[in-house]
């Protein structure tokens, strides 16, 4: 075995050229045929590429598909965000439990099959949904769960378990998933019908200023959330000192309830690669990266495949599009379960063979990004809105959407509603609107954004989703009235507090304690001092916290407190004689009764 | 009119605080001018006589019987004041907090090298407290209103915390008087 | 290099030179600003966040952001100070710190930064985390309780040492110090003689068989708050 592994690791850092940036690459392969990175691993990986033992461990113990520990060959992994759970993946769980004989987080005796919980898979349209190493199983229940149970104990072929196929590309050679696309509404940017490569063939006839000029004539903003204008982050990518450039496509689609990149990768990958292609020529770059997570992988070989024949067509490679000079090729790389590499510069981080950890700002990607060269980073939306811009032109693209925010927007909307999907609507469209359209009654709350987002009630459903106003990378999470808000707020935090890269205190720890005091307060434990208690904190790691995600973690808490006070007003009360509500006495001698075998003297049940 | 009443214990603490108290030396007789002590060590007075004004609390919550008394201070003091680390934050006995409960009680009457105890028998009288799952800061179980640090708050920091508090003063502690060691 | 850019902190003008960063312009003129990771010669880590002032309305870092031209600077506000004392509270209920038998105490800067505030106990609920020691290096010990994880070690073994004997390990509320070694400090080729060894500003990272050396009343931080040096330093 041993002997085994030092081949393997020497053969797959031969294979990266020993090149340390790609760690991430050596140490995914190295999980997948030994369902660890061993101590033993990290020695000889070290040994090979040059670098100290435990930089490789600094790596291995971020992301959550890496261990050190052995999994099993097959990992399960069950979604467990908050749409899935409303749609039972609790007994869902409960069945793969009961069938495989383990807890979840527990490896089967015999080593084979490892059941876990994993955070948002961007399947919440067919919720509840799980991993089985990557392949996607979605609409699961009970049933579901112990007939796969079954399978993979009799087969340990997770791929049998893809019937019936998804709709579209999902039937695909190269990708045989049973995930659907549940396009509910194509706008007249993305899902439109376009001419294959129109964008790019306009584009090489302009000069690269002209490019990034009619960007910024459509008023192109970044389509992952945070809305930075499109252009003049290619400006200044292009202006920057460095002999390398770089664009990355950011498809680490990881905000709970997102899934509209998942139907672009799997529809329209060549609008998007197209895109990329446009970024490269208009800053200079000859490499792109896509960074595809990996809760993806499923799609990897189909976008492998779609990239070799834009080589064989020459929309990759040396002379693109036959334009002299102009050279650019895309590779993949994969993540491995880590929320924060949605961070720009914790996807740098990543890509760099590096832990997820963002970086300290400035310098700014566009100055020093990948490799310390001039990077773009921009969502896999964003890209297809490029190709589509250099097509139909800047004024075609602002005569959609709303005066601030030109365009459509893709909704992955999920929840309670009759038609989740996604949907491509123009910005400016009123959140009653959209509810109507995807047939959402008794509506009580609506989560904008994900959890990163806000969470709004009825009284803000006039409200319109752009920039000025709602603005989202995508996420529309839809609770009527039965759902209890708060429960959803702690479970945002318990999102953020296993998603949090650990590098600042706010984020950190103050993400742990905003859980804790919220749970008290659900609990029915809490103080009406608990409330101010609340805010305050989340503004400090609001105003402290060192990257976006840090900066936007306590907006579950801080939302609620704005929008549902009543929720909290309802379960705290002032305590009696000064006692502190929070203290369980009972809880906290239960040991101790236990031990001594006898109940208290002082705390039995009368008191 | 009747002086006010200052009451103390010593819960899970080692009674440094209380040392700390007597350290103030002559001023003790100032301070007997100025209050009554109710319950307390110093006075061994076992049972509350009335309303008081302040309540200092040495040593923080170990068992059931911590937890009384604090709950009994609480009700009778006007002002509580945690004084010293393991009022604030559990102090050494919370050295234990992340071992579970039957590991603590095996080690201390069963397994450490020091025992010696041929019977095997671990201590369970019913008038024994029963011990926590954990050693908890003061504030964790009562509302506290002012706190002391220090192993132990120097008889200084207990002094002008006292004259401070009985004069309707705001507590304000100079730098050299607040220190967590 | 001469002082040709001017910005404000708290209304009172500061030159600076182009490159420098708010803290080092800052500490320059003899106006502290709260830090903890942050240390004079070490790349700075940004992650105790002390530091924040607000800049032109916007919070950032003073240990990484640069100086500009013409901006303006918050530092010891109201606003600031309750954000960094929340951070401080933070980093004590997050940890065991267990003052009363620690050899760093007195010259401790975590405490230290506590005492400057004025702090007598956090308002956060302490989390007693279970974390461990690793005694088995000859001359020197971790003690993970303690950690606050600012990364002076890391950098100093990486950078100045050329040895990277640390790194950090596991993320979130897990992340800690790791060694580079299986499990063990003694097995990796740190040394106490290490730039690592003399910049941890708690007492995570110790040189053995010192102590308590220094008695009570002489420590670092018995009778002058820390960041006394920076403000009584000649304003240039």
């Amino acid at each position: 075995m041993s002997e085994n592994l030092g081949t393997f690791i020497k053969n797959v850092c031969h294979k990266y050229k020993k090149d340390k940036t790609r760690l991430m690459d050596i140490a995914c392969e190295v999980q997948e045929q030994f369902g660890c990175v061993s101590g033993k691993a990290m020695d000889l990986i070290a040994g090979e590429i040059s670098i100290h033992r435990v930089e490789v461990e600094n790596l291995v113990s971020f992301y959550a598909f890496l261990s050190k520990e052995p999994k099993g060959k097959i990992v399960i992994r069950l979604c467990n965000d908050i749409i899935d759970e409303l749609n039972g993946a609790e007994e869902v769980a409960k069945a793969f439990s009961e069938e495989l004989g383990i807890k979840v987080g527990q490896t089967t005796a015999d080593g084979k099959i490892t059941l876990e919980y994993t955070p948002c898979i961007g399947m919440c349209d067919q919720a509840p949904a799980a991993m089985v190493n990557d392949v996607i199983v979605t609409n699961l229940n009970s049933d579901k769960a112990r007939k796969i149970a079954h399978s993979i104990k009799k087969h340990g072929d997770p791929s049998k378990l893809s019937a019936p196929l998804g709709d579209g590309n999902n039937a695909n050679e190269l990708v045989l998933s049973m995930v659907n696309n549940n396009i509910r509404q194509k706008g007249e940017v993305i899902f439109a019908r376009h001419e294959q490569g129109a964008g790019l063939t306009k584009a090489l006839s302009l000069s690269p200023v002209e490019v990034i000029r009619d960007i910024k004539t459509a008023r192109l903003r970044g389509r992952g959330g945070a809305g930075f204008p499109t252009g003049m982050k290619w400006e200044f990518a292009r202006q920057a000192t460095g002999t390398n450039r770089y664009v990355i496509c950011n498809a680490d689609e990881g905000e709970p309830g997102t899934f509209k990149d998942r139907v672009i990768l799997t529809e329209c990958p060549d609008l998007m690669f197209e895109g990329m292609t446009i970024a490269g020529y208009a800053i200079g770059s000859e490499t792109g990266i896509l960074y595809l997570r990996g809760e993806y992988a499923y799609l990897r070989a189909f976008l492998e495949k779609i990239l070799s024949n834009r080589r064989k067509n020459g929309m990759l490679g040396k002379d693109v599009g036959g334009k002299k000079g102009f050279n650019f090729d895309i590779r993949i790389q994969m993540g491995a379960g880590a929320y924060i590499c949605g961070e720009e510069t914790a996807l740098i981080s990543s890509c760099e063979g590096l832990r997820g950890d963002p970086k300290t700002r400035p310098p700014f990607p566009a100055q020093k990004g990948y490799l310390a060269s001039p990077t773009t980073v921009n969502n896999v939306e964003t890209f297809c809105c490029v190709a589509r811009i250099l097509d139909k032109g800047a004024p075609w693209f602002t005569e959609i959407g709303s005066q601030g925010s030109p365009s459509t927007k893709l909704l992955s909307v999920s929840g309670d509603c009759k038609k989740p999907g996604v949907y491509e609507v123009p910005f400016g469209i009123k959140v009653s609107d959209l509810l109507k359209m995807v047939g959402a009654e008794d509506t009580a709350a609506v989560q904008v954004g994900g959890p990163s987002g806000q969470m709004i009630g009825p009284a803000d459903f006039k409200r319109t989703i752009c920039y000025d106003d709602l603005a989202t990378g995508g996420s529309i999470m839809i609770f009527n009235s039965t759902r209890d808000v708060l429960r959803i707020a702690s479970k945002f935090m318990e999102f953020f507090v296993e998603e949090s890269c650990g590098y600042c205190t706010p984020c950190r720890t103050g993400n742990v304690l905003l859980k804790e005091r919220l749970d008290r307060i659900i609990a029915g434990k809490g103080e009406p001092s608990d409330l101010d208690y609340l805010q305050e904190l989340g503004e400090s790691v609001k105003v402290s916290s060192r990257c976006g995600m840090g900066q936007t973690s306590p907006n579950p808490v801080l939302s609620t407190l704005k929008n549902f006070r009543g929720q909290y007003e309802k379960l705290t009360k002032r305590s009696k004689d000064g006692l502190m509500q929070s203290f369980d006495i009972k809880a906290a001698i239960a040991d101790a009764e236990a031990i001594a075998g006898r109940p208290s003297e002082k705390f039995s049940l009368n008191s | 009119m009747d002086k006010p009443k200052v009451a103390t214990t010593s819960l899970a603490g080692c009674f440094g605080c209380h040392m700390s108290i007597l350290d103030i030396d002559d001023r003790i007789l100032k301070l007997i001018e100025l209050v009554d002590f109710d319950k307390s060590p110093v006075d061994d007075i076992k049972n509350f006589t009335g309303q008081c004004a302040i309540g200092i609390i040495e040593g923080g919550c170990c068992n059931e019987e911590n937890v009384h008394v604090l709950q009994e201070f609480r009700k009778h003091c006007n002002i509580l004041i945690a004084c010293g680390d393991c009022a604030t934050m559990g102090g050494i006995p919370a050295m234990r907090n992340n071992i579970p409960l039957k590991e603590c009680i095996d080690e201390a009457y069963k397994n450490s090298p020091s025992v010696y105890n041929p019977k095997n028998i671990t201590p369970n009288d019913k008038e024994l407290p029963l011990l926590l799952n954990k050693v908890y800061p003061c504030q964790e179980v009562v509302k506290i209103d002012y706190f002391l640090p220090g192993c132990p708050p120097s008889a200084d920091t207990i002094w002008q915390a006292l004259v401070a508090l009985l004069n309707n003063k705001p507590l304000d502690l100079p730098y050299k008087l607040i220190k967590y060691d | 290099m001469s002082d040709n850019i001017t910005f404000t902190i708290d209304g009172v003008e500061v030159k600076a030179r182009h490159g420098e960063t708010i803290i080092e312009a800052a500490d320059r003129a003899g106006i502290y600003i709260p830090r903890l990771c942050y240390m004079k010669d070490l790349i700075p880590h940004g992650s105790c966040r002390v530091c924040t002032v607000m800049v032109n309305g916007r919070p950032q870092a003073a240990c990484t952001q640069p100086v500009v031209q013409g901006i303006v600077v918050e530092n010891n506000t109201p606003a600031m100070q309750k954000h960094r004392r929340n951070l401080i509270d933070m980093l004590f209920v997050e940890g065991n710190h267990f003052c009363m038998f620690c050899e760093k105490s007195g010259n401790c800067e975590l405490q230290a930064m506590a005492y400057r505030f004025g702090i007598p106990a956090p308002k956060y609920p302490y989390m007693f985390p279970d974390k461990d020691i690793d005694a088995s290096h000859p001359d020197i010990f971790i003690d993970r309780n303690r950690c606050i994880l600012c990364g002076r070690c890391v950098s100093a073994s990486r950078d100045v040492d050329g040895k990277t004997a640390f790194e950090f390990a596991g993320r979130g509320p897990h992340k800690k110090i790791a060694v580079n070694a299986e499990a063990n400090l003694g097995d990796t080729n740190a040394e106490a003689s290490d730039k690592a060894m003399s910049v941890c500003p708690v007492g995570a990272l110790m040189k053995k068989r010192i102590g308590f050396a220094v008695p009570i009343g002489s420590r670092k931080y018995d009778t002058k708050p820390i960041g006394s040096e920076i403000e009584s330093s000649t304003r240039k």
